[in-house]
């Protein structure tokens, strides 16, 4: 799992209001290298929820310097954008698990696949 | 990327080992799947640099099209674990790093949650005919809900005026873009004929 999908995962278990952004456990980070397209990463970036990014590789150990708050003009900082784009698309949880901030459900990450499948009585 | 060229990477890719008939496991075939995404780029410039999502991915034939294609990602959902088992392999032997993979129900998902995340929704989904009437058109609301620019997919020619209605309803354009003989091998063993041909549409949708 990319944290590009991560950004547009939600937890819908029964009764919950706001499953998001979904915590995650990880027991096996890769860092798969992808490549680097400016103008998608820039069109990417609007559309992001940044702060669940920033939160979410920070849990991962891989934030290094993204900063908390997007850069202004950030379409012309090549820098910026490679950063941007390793969290998003290139650092990759293999193992673990997404906790719904709510309710507490996990749902199981294996072999890098998150499982989203609710049972009949969460519907 | 050449057609033909693309075509013959597809035929490399894996198909499901036990399609399983509730969930009308009919693989795309490289043929098809190659043309539509061939069309998707050409024609109308959806893949190439854009978030594209594969609803009922099976095991993963237009997702890792649409990866060769240049897509900027490609995430692929199914609810089957089997067939996304597979698509994960057919990944790792094109050693192709834009597709990503979710496991969900999409007649559960609420798909307001992915509204307009997407560029493209690119899909073959269940015809819905046997024991899963209406499918179809439940992976087309989810489609359409999350797609910003287009949703292509493949229907039966038999429900174009239906699927027509329902496309005006919901306040978006259909246009039929080819009519295909889907070649449907016999998958399984109630299927008596060696193989059937139904008439299917390559459809798109597209939002104002």
């Amino acid at each position: 799992m990319k944290l590009l999908t991560h950004n547009m995962l939600t937890s819908h278990v029964k009764g919950v209001t706001k499953g998001y952004p979904l915590l995650i456990k990880a027991t096996e980070v890769k860092v798969n290298e992808v490549d680097f397209n400016p103008q998608f990463v820039t069109r990417m970036i609007p559309k992001l929820e940044w702060s669940a990014l920033v939160q979410a590789a920070e849990e991962l150990g891989q934030r290094q310097d993204l900063p908390d708050e997007l850069v202004p003009e950030y379409e012309n900082n090549e820098e910026f954008l490679k950063k941007v784009h390793r969290v998003l698309l290139e650092v990759e949880v293999i193992e673990g698990c997404l906790r719904c901030p709510e309710s507490g459900r996990e749902f199981p990450i294996s072999r890098g696949i998150p499982n989203m499948l609710l049972n009949e009585d969460e519907v | 990327m050449k057609l033909k060229e693309l075509e013959s990477w597809l035929q490399q890719v894996d198909a499901f080992e036990e399609p399983k008939i509730l969930l009308e496991q009919y693989p795309t075939s490289p043929h098809i799947a190659a043309c539509m995404l061939y069309t998707i780029q050409n024609t109308f410039n959806d893949i190439e640099g854009k978030l594209v999502a594969d609803l009922g991915c099976g095991c993963g034939v237009l997702s890792i099209g649409a990866a060769m294609l240049a897509a900027g990602l490609c995430v692929g959902f199914d609810i089957d674990n089997d067939a996304l088992d597979i698509f994960r392999r057919n990944a790792e032997e094109f050693e192709i790093s834009n597709v990503d993979l979710v496991q969900c129900d999409l007649c559960s998902l609420e798909a307001e949650a992915h509204a307009k995340k997407f560029d493209t929704v690119i899909m073959n989904p269940p015809f819905g005919t046997k024991h899963n009437q209406g499918m179809d058109m439940k992976f087309l609301w989810a489609a359409i809900t999350m797609a910003k620019t287009a949703v292509y997919s493949l229907h039966k020619t038999s429900t174009r005026e239906h699927i027509q209605k329902k496309a005006n309803d919901w306040g978006v354009k259909m246009e039929v873009i080819a009519e295909l003989r889907y070649d449907l091998p016999a998958s399984y063993k109630f299927h008596k004929k060696k193989s059937v041909d139904i008439q299917v549409d390559f459809l798109r949708f597209s939002k104002a």
